[in-house]
């Protein structure tokens, strides 16, 4: 996530592209259909027009479609006893899941983007064990909003249909006869081992680690083979899927890759020549694996390889490239990390008393509540009831209680470091020491810390929320000084970073390490009294929100721009000369 | 049901096949962690083990799987049911917990389905007790919240599952293995809970081709055709299984000589690791390896195999030093072994 105007921009797509990725994506559906055991397709898109024709076509496809909506129980997932309706039936009675409906079909989820960790572990298994497939809806806009990564590792097409339109769709409809006899023909397809080790080779090539891939596109190859009536595996159809599977996983480009087309023009006036291109620096070890695997794949087999290679390279889409660094992030740790520690509310924790209520999902039914609600009731309804036997217990729905609970809220302490040379530069180094020091506290207290650089032109998320403390450290061992200091957009970063934290159940603090002296504004050009009065406004947004935070003066004499910043902020003030770790640590504490 | 895939024919993950014997072998050892990246065979490694071992003699009816056998801990249903008791041949279960699922789930609880119809209070059992004698498998277990994990060590510490809630009191023996798994840049568990798990071993996706290729391949055959590709693999886990019965048998049997018992100790006093589980550990699994390998007698070289994966985790380690844990326990055991034994 770069927060400077340079990257706000969408990266440029060639004309045409979004007719084939929309070609694409109805491709990846007949395949679908012909072999559920693909898994199934995330469709990354918001809600629209070329996102319904899709789904039509996919109501066409003749598999059983169910939709599956956003926060599902494990009741409605799993099915199981429907209180309501045995208490009016006496007997008992249970309601089907979605699983077990949908077996042999597809699922379709809503907003996957905001689907937890337990939801995604049990559709996992359910796609595990076969015979159902998974359409994950993604409506996410950030890049860290992803459908759970152990899903996407199990669906075999990722399709993006941010740029696609209605106008790139075509009328064009599923053929069912022709779906239903490739799937007659698909046992019978065989794929030569030249194949096989032309995708292996390529998910090597291609920087792809889990094993998953080669063999979703072996069955993508599979599957396009019986649909073009071929009983082998043809040149094209692992080319086809390749590009389908493989090439949307890539994380790293093969052969020295090709002019990367300009993601924007940089800011006019760069405060500082390094600060040219705020690339995101390789934060951590899996960007130094990813350069070990790359000479492989200058000893790829043959020609079949080859060919593959350059159709899956074909289709990497062009911000990718940009993107990849911050994939890092999202693939390994972002989502499912953040959400092993949500605090749902109310969901788990100490008991806190009851309150009326269905149980359901996340609803725990406080039998002996229920019971006493019930009570008084029971001889005004053993006169009035007529069905019930006598001597039965008569509950109704408005007895049911449920159990409140609540958890200790978790914090996420977000640390916005500030690296430009102004003035930090000669602290830089304190300032880190600092840091490392509040880290190991949040590690004695399990809180998520997340850091947040900024200088030049734009503030930069070294590090999402994360518990792991080892990530933290290296992301801000690297971290390089220099440049301006863009103040506004560090505390909007830290702010964006805050929110998501708060819907995520925590409590975030935000902790500044700065002199104050912003002189880069949001737009990323100089001028000092703009970025001061963009920076000031940046910080009563953060007080109106009612977050907690922290203002440490990282400059050699203090001065009034950072006491200002925490007056704005409402923020503890706290001029680095004067205290030492120890009493940050006791001032964080305090907040 | 289909048939899991064959654990022979796992394509190298060596050190995580090894764990998981040796925990096949001697339950007690206290769980495997896992670590490593997603596609990397973890669960296909676990369900495999459990269907290559033998089905095992329970208590007809019985809910929680208690073993038949004179002396066994029995649950309460059984216990007071009269002897001899009636038998039934099960497979070894193998029970995936997943991340949401919450404590009334893993425990058990009241049943609502005969509390409400019936006005009974009966005892549902959670995945605790469908686990006994068997497996189960945590996915993201860092990611578990901490009550839970703590929950769930202590039960597979205790192998007894005692429940006092919602006027029930209920106690059942609950003897599984634990398998967690997970990825430490997701998160990390709490030493504590680190210290419990037995052994831990780390995998990865192997980085040459030719292994790849190799578990893709195998992975598709076995997908078109699993009762063919398991019959092929047939002899083979035969073989495995037969292994693991002789190991169980042998394991009471194996010697642990002094020599090596000091060894271990000099070992983990170098590591610096606090408290005996780490020498406990290590002594179990060497035992197992040893029983595996069919000797009586286990030896240096059985604690080399086993002392990364039963020390690597139990390292005190400063939260913020990234070095390798296993580069540390090779660089302990050549310095101990290899300076040879002191009077």
């Amino acid at each position: 996530m770069v927060f400077s105007q340079e990257k706000n921009q969408t990266p440029h797509i060639r004309m045409g592209i979004e007719g084939e990725i929309w070609q694409s994506a109805v491709t990846a559906l007949c395949l679908l259909a012909v072999d559920p055991r693909l898994g199934g397709v995330a469709l990354r898109a918001p809600p629209g027009e070329a996102r319904t024709r899709w789904l039509a076509l996919l109501a066409q496809s003749g598999l059983v479609v169910r939709k599956m909506p956003a926060g599902i129980g494990d009741a409605a997932l799993l099915g199981g006893l429907d209180l309501a309706a045995t208490l009016a039936a006496g007997r008992p009675m249970r309601s089907i899941g979605l699983l077990e409906s949908a077996a042999g079909g597809v699922i379709v989820a809503a907003m996957a983007e905001r689907m937890d960790a337990g939801t995604a572990g049990r559709m996992a298994a359910a796609l595990d064990s076969g015979g159902l497939g998974l359409v994950a809806l993604d409506e996410g806009v950030a890049p860290d909003e992803q459908a759970p990564a152990a899903l996407l590792d199990r669906l075999a097409f990722h399709v993006d249909f941010a740029e696609v339109s209605h106008r790139d769709t075509d009328g064009s409809g599923l053929e069912c006869g022709e779906i239903a006899a490739a799937r007659a023909r698909l046992g019978g397809i065989t794929a030569g081992d030249d194949m096989l080790e032309a995708l292996c080779g390529t998910a090597a090539a291609l920087g792809i680690d889990s094993v998953r891939a080669p063999l979703l596109a072996l069955r993508a190859a599979r599957a396009a083979a019986a649909r073009g009536g071929r009983a082998e595996v043809s040149l094209e159809d692992a080319a086809l899927a390749a590009r389908l599977v493989l090439a949307p996983r890539a994380t790293i480009l093969p052969s020295p890759p090709p002019p990367q087309p300009p993601d924007g023009e940089p800011p006019p006036e760069p405060p500082a020549p390094n600060d040219a291109s705020p690339e995101p620096r390789p934060a951590d070890g899996p960007q130094a694996q990813e350069d070990a695997p790359a000479p492989e794949s200058h000893k790829l087999p043959d020609q079949a390889c080859e060919i593959i290679l350059a159709a899956a390279q074909a289709a990497i889409p062009a911000g990718l490239l940009a993107r990849l660094r911050q994939q890092d992030f999202r693939g390994k740790a972002k989502s499912q990390g953040r959400q092993g520690a949500v605090q749902k509310g109310g969901q788990r924790g100490r008991p806190v008393g009851v309150r009326a209520a269905a149980p359901g999902p996340g609803l725990r039914l406080s039998v002996i509540e229920t019971l006493r609600a019930a009570a008084p009731w029971q001889r005004v309804r053993a006169a009035t009831s007529v069905m019930a036997p006598p001597g039965r217990l008569h509950l109704r729905r408005e007895d049911f209680r449920v159990t409140r609970l609540q958890a200790r809220a978790r914090t996420t302490t977000i640390f916005l470091v500030d690296a430009s040379g102004s003035a930090a530069l000669a602290r830089l180094a304190e300032a880190k020491g600092a840091v490392e020091l509040l880290l190991a506290d949040c590690y004695q207290r399990r809180d998520q810390v997340a850091v947040v650089a900024f200088r030049g032109c734009g503030a930069q998320v070294l590090l999402p929320p994360t518990r792991s403390l080892v990530r933290a450290k290296r992301s801000l061992a690297g971290l390089p000084g220099g440049g301006g200091t863009p103040l506004a957009a560090a505390i909007d970063a830290g702010f964006m970073l805050a929110e998501a934290a708060r819907r995520g159940g925590c409590t975030p603090t935000l902790v500044l390490l700065t002199d104050g002296r912003a002189n880069v504004t949001r737009a990323g050009t100089g001028g000092r009294a703009v970025a001061q009065a963009e920076a000031a406004a940046a910080a009563r947004k953060v007080r109106a929100a009612g977050m907690a935070a922290l203002v440490l003066d990282t400059s050699s004499r203090p001065g009034p721009e950072a006491r200002g910043l925490a007056a704005c902020l409402g923020a503890l003030y706290i001029p680095l000369p004067f205290v030492n770790a120890t009493s940050i640590r006791a001032a964080t504490l305090q907040r | 049901m289909r048939r899991s895939f064959p654990f022979a024919a796992i394509v190298g993950q060596q050190e995580m096949k090894r764990a998981l014997l040796i925990a096949a072998v001697d339950a007690s050892i206290g769980g495997v962690l896992v670590f490593g990246d997603r596609g990397t065979g973890k669960s296909t490694a676990v369900r495999a083990l459990a269907a290559l071992l033998p089905p095992m003699r329970v208590v007809a009816g019985c809910r929680y799987g208690c073993s038949p056998v004179p002396d066994a801990a029995l649950c309460s249903e059984c216990a007071a049911r009269g002897r001899p008791l009636p038998e039934a041949v099960a497979p070894v279960p193998v029970v995936d917990m997943p991340l949401g699922a919450t404590e009334d789930r893993v425990v058990g609880a009241l049943d609502l389905e005969r509390a409400l119809t019936r006005g009974e209070r009966a005892f549902e059992p959670g995945l605790l007790a469908r686990a006994n004698r068997g497996f189960l498998y945590i996915d993201e277990v860092n990611l578990l919240e901490d009550h839970l994990v703590d929950l769930l060590i202590d039960v597979a510490a205790s192998g007894e599952n005692l429940v006092e809630r919602e006027g029930l009191s209920v106690r059942h023996p609950a003897r599984f293995v634990l398998v967690g798994s997970g990825n430490p840049e997701e998160g990390e568990l709490r030493p504590q809970l680190l210290d419990r798990f037995g052994l831990s071993v780390e995998v990865a996706t192997p980085a040459d081709i030719a292994s790849r290729i190799d578990i893709v391949r195998r992975r598709d055959a076995y997908d078109r055709d699993p009762a063919g590709f398991c019959d092929t693999w047939a002899p083979e886990d035969a073989r495995l299984a037969l292994r693991i019965e002789a190991a169980r048998a042998l394991l009471p049997h194996v010697d642990v000589p002094d020599s090596v018992l000091e060894q271990a100790a000099r070992l983990c006093m170098a590591l610096g690791t606090d408290g005996l589980r780490a020498e406990l550990t290590l002594l179990r699994a060497a035992r197992a390896v040893a029983s595996i390998e069919g000797e009586t007698v286990a030896t240096v070289a059985h604690l080399r195999d086993v002392a990364p994966s039963a020390l690597r985790h139990r390292l005190r380690r400063d939260p913020l030093d990234d070095s390798g844990s296993s580069a540390r326990v090779n660089r302990a055991m050549m310095e101990v072994f290899d300076s040879g034994p002191h009077e």
